[in-house]
């Protein structure tokens, strides 16, 4: 029989828990959902475009009554609980009394009224929910004067929604600084000012003593005796976490519902989450932190008991249309901190990063916040960002992100404006669908409207789409980010439990992580192959159905289905008999389009897949071996003519070339890896836009990483010059095989080093050198096994099936 | 290998041994008008659909198969075998054709003409 599952609450918090527990296990409970509102559940952040006219209650409703009746839930709302009763483990409401095995307290939060002679007078109000938002427009309709007490988050959000409804506003705030728990004097400053223009008014540092009025408010009165009229007063000076019923059940609270790490209750049976709950000594009063509470809550209930909650890295934007404000972490600088701060007055731009220990710390941007959730990213990884402190303020976009230049400015372009290039998203599809479809995620705008889901370079114009649109509701991709739909764990949690747990075989890894597919999918099944791969060289054999079509087949799959074939050559050099095999195979398989690569070897195009084998034969025979120009291994080693033959050149940079490709092909990589030698700093092999690039000098060898000319262009970072050779090769393998080890399953290595900051590897690589050694070795290690051409074994018969079809003839 | 047979209109046509499907994999059969997908699934299911998604007619045999579905190697739609429906908000179908496995063989009804 199912158990009973009752929840207090029917707002964001309470129902995405449910939400969240359905997609574990829809069978595990009788649901019935207690609401005080007479609604279904809506997006509680959406009230101030609401209040604004931005938005309908139909556009910001989450889940309408049906949907509560397609999952069997029972919703009874507008019906208030009276009293938990935890003997008989029943709450009551009036006639309905309703037993529970499970109860989850989500009551949310009450604004805080200020407890000031008049606070009772009618037109004295909070602004909480929809019933709020309907006085405060009914009022607009019939008064002129309103009173916002508080300039706060959301004491501006009020007030500009009334002022959009034509009254005249006046903010009064205790405080010399708006939002002055997000916001430092500066920024707070311009948005003040910016506020002003618009007409609102200010009374700073003004402290309210009392509200007159008969009956009906009439005048807030300041301590030093000024009045100013009021028809309608909106108390914004804070909210305080709902915890009456809590309280009177005699559950253990402090300012809110004390909650354990598994969002559970002193009493086992009720948990608690959302703006209700105290945690760790924190109560939350944003809607972020409520989508990690969901998880971790509706985990336990599914009685899995694996997830635990460990506090929220919160941010912050006003949704004030027009003005571009983001604030994340501790934003005043205390001492040992360092701060960056740009500042553009006629831009009207200002951007300050609090820094500490070289990590981010705290984040305040005014006018231009489109790298709020990259600064956002690097301060809850806390990624080193000595690496590219000078271009930090730039924001990303000046680390190499080319590829969209000034079409960045996401929220300033038109409907019309193209997004994704990839799939010819505009931004007008992708912001009606987060509207309509009710996307919160990267993942939901990916799979609804395609944008961001091929090669990924606007993924950061989406967030940046998602964020504007519906504001910190948006569920920034969590730190700690599932791989896919089939498992909880991040990339870093299945690479750890592989090596820790000694798991060598896929079946292993699924079952230890507690995996919900039992095949799972095209994306975490050929990632967690290179994984074991990685990790096990010689012991784990190869899943080829785990691999995409291209590494199981050696060839890139080509649109009309056919294969592309592209031999290797050792660093770019060729012999006129390589040339000669070359064209002898293009005619004996009618090769139709031949292409010589960026990356100096030789594309031939349009091979039907069953000729491959053959084809790879003749090759082989000729000396080739498969250049791995379709995986996500080692690509090319491109090199310039070097001094042997150019009168620049400083040293032998094509045989340095060669030797480094020796070294590395057949290696398997996260991601596809190039490489290139120059053999003076004119740098004609373009050595600084690869992932490992050498540029060579009279004195030795200049070696740099993380570079890229593809989706984003990145300059890499110059890591050491070394003197010798040998040292190149100990030196590119050593840091190929620490992003072997530890990239992600498709991170290259410019964002790879971009997360994990180049001061890590440089301590990995150079600062400790019996690890730079033991990577060699490794490296080397592995290469025993990975050396085998594949090409010469599939044209032995090798996986025969692959490319045999089978013909019915009619 | 490589079978040839002669085609009637409807009827059942023995294809392929089952162990000559690889499991989490797929042959493609070639008939005169068009190739037909043969899947196998983790769990020796066998399904049978046309070799062409239905988003821009990409192999579908080539794919990554999970479950009882399989994802285009072109732009990663998901397919239900069993259906031939695209999965998730993308729409779309292939055509599916019968299919049955007896004495570890696999035997396929293709339509007629």
């Amino acid at each position: 029989m199912k158990k009973k599952l009752v929840l207090i609450g029917n707002g964001m918090a309470g129902i995405r828990t449910v939400e969240e527990l359905l997609k574990i296990d829809d069978s595990l409970y009788d649901i019935t959902v207690f609401g005080s509102e007479p609604y279904g559940n809506y997006n509680r952040i959406m009230l101030s475009p609401l209040l604004a006219s931005e938005k309908t209650i139909d556009e910001i409703m989450l889940n309408d009554k049906e949907w509560y009746a397609q999952n069997d839930i029972t919703l009874r709302a507008g019906v208030t609980v009276e009293n938990i009763d935890r003997i008989n483990k029943q709450v009551n409401a009036g006639n309905v009394k309703e037993s529970y095995d499970r109860l989850i307290i989500a009551t949310g939060s009450n604004p805080f009224m200020l407890p000031v002679p008049g606070a009772d007078l009618e037109g004295v109000i909070g602004f909480r929910d929809i019933a709020d938002v309907e006085n405060m427009l009914t009022t607009a309709k019939n008064y002129k004067n309103a009173v916002i007490i508080g300039g706060g988050l959301l004491g501006l959000e009020a007030a500009n929604g009334l002022m959009k409804q034509g009254m005249h506003v006046s903010v009064v705030h205790l405080s010399g600084s708006l939002m002055n728990r997000q916001l430092d004097k500066a920024s707070s400053l311009l948005l003040k000012t910016s506020l002003e223009e618009r007409g609102m008014k200010f009374y700073m540092q003004a402290d309210t003593e009392c509200i007159l009025g008969d009956g009906h408010v009439q005048e807030v009165k300041f301590k030093d005796g000024t009045r100013i009229p009021a028809d309608l007063v909106v108390m914004a000076a804070g909210i305080k976490p709902n915890i009456a019923l809590a309280q009177q059940a005699n559950i253990y609270c402090d300012r809110g519902i004390v909650v354990t790490d598994t969002m559970q209750t002193y009493d086992p049976n009720i948990y608690a989450v959302g703006e209700c709950v105290q945690h760790r000594n924190v109560c939350y009063g944003l809607v972020a932190p409520l989508f990690d509470q969901a998880k971790v809550c509706a985990n336990h209930l599914a009685q899995i008991g694996t997830k635990q909650y460990e506090g929220s890295v919160i941010s912050t934007k006003l949704k004030v249309t027009g003005i571009d404000l983001f604030s994340a972490g501790q934003f005043d600088e205390k001492e040992g901190d360092e701060t960056l701060i740009l500042q553009d007055p006629s831009q009207g731009v200002y951007k300050k990063l609090v820094i500490r220990d070289n990590a981010i710390k705290g984040a305040v941007l005014y006018g231009d916040t489109l790298d709020g959730s990259w600064y956002f990213q690097l301060m809850r990884e806390k990624t080193d960002v000595s690496g590219f402190r000078n271009n930090l303020l730039f924001g990303q976009h000046d680390l190499g992100d080319a590829g969209h230049g000034e079409e960045s400015r996401v929220i300033a372009m038109g409907d019309d404006a193209e997004i994704c290039g990839c799939n010819g998203v505009c931004k007008g599809e992708i912001v009606s669908a987060i509207g309509e479809k009710k996307l919160f995620t990267l993942d939901d705008v990916r799979s609804h409207t395609k944008a961001s889901s091929s090669c990924g370079s606007c993924t950061a114009l989406v967030e940046a789409l998602l964020a504007s649109t519906v504001g910190e509701g948006y569920d920034a991709a969590p730190s700690v980010k599932p791989i896919c739909g089939c498992t909880e764990y991040s990339h870093d949690q299945i690479i750890a439990a592989i090596k820790e747990q000694q798991l060598k075989d896929m079946r292993s890894v699924f079952e230890y992580l507690n995996w919900k597919t039992d095949d799972g999918c095209h994306i975490c099944r050929p990632a967690v192959n290179y994984y074991l791969l990685a990790r096990w060289p010689g012991e784990y054999v190869d899943d080829s159905q785990s691999r995409f079509i291209n590494e199981r087949a050696h060839g890139n799959i080509q649109k009309d289905g056919t294969y592309s074939v592209v031999p290797r050559m050792f660093g770019g050099l060729c012999t006129p008999n390589d040339l000669r095999a070359i064209a002898d195979a293009c005619d004996k398989y009618d090769v139709p389009e031949m292409k010589v690569t960026g990356g100096q070897r030789i594309d031939m195009f349009g091979v039907k897949k069953e000729d491959l084998p053959s084809m790879w034969r003749d090759l082989s025979e000729a000396g080739f071996v498969s250049g791995h120009a379709y995986g996500k291994a080692l690509r090319t080693v491109k090199t310039c003519a070097g001094k042997t033959w150019c009168r620049f050149g400083t040293q032998d940079s094509t045989d340095l070339g060669v030797k480094l490709e020796q070294l590395t092909w057949g290696s398997w990589m996260p991601h596809k890896f190039k490489m290139a030698v120059s053999g003076c700093p004119r740098n004609c092999a373009e050595a600084t836009i690869k992932d490992f690039g050498v540029v060579c000098v009279d004195s030795g060898y200049e070696l740099h990483v993380g570079g890229n000319g593809g989706i984003k262009v990145r300059v890499t970072d110059f890591l050491v010059k070394v003197d010798t050779e040998e040292e190149v090769l100990e030196y590119s393998a050593a840091f190929a095989q620490l992003y072997r080890e530890e990239a992600h399953y498709l991170e290259r290595t410019a964002p790879w080093v971009e997360r994990v900051g180049l001061a890590y590897i440089k301590q990995q690589i150079l600062e400790d050198e019996q690890n730079r050694k033991a990577l060699y070795e490794r490296f080397k290690y592995s290469q025993q096994f990975a050396q085998i051409d594949p090409w010469k074994q599939r044209a032995e018969g090798k996986q025969r099936h692959e490319f045999t079809p089978l013909e019915l003839v009619g | 290998m490589l079978a040839k047979k002669k085609v009637q209109a409807s009827e059942w046509i023995e294809v392929v041994a089952l162990k000559d499907i690889p499991k989490l994999g797929s042959r493609v059969i070639k008939t005169d008008v068009m190739n037909i997908a043969v899947f196998r699934t983790a769990k020796d299911e066998v399904f049978a659909v046309k070799d062409q998604c239905p988003h821009k007619q990409g192999p579908l045999s080539q794919g990554i198969v999970h479950g009882s579905s399989v994802t285009c190697p072109l732009h990663n739609w998901k397919i239900d075998l069993a259906s031939g429906q695209a999965l998730g908000p993308d729409e779309g179908c292939t055509n599916i054709y019968p299919v049955r496995v007896e004495d570890e063989r696999v035997y396929l009804k293709v339509p007629a003409g």
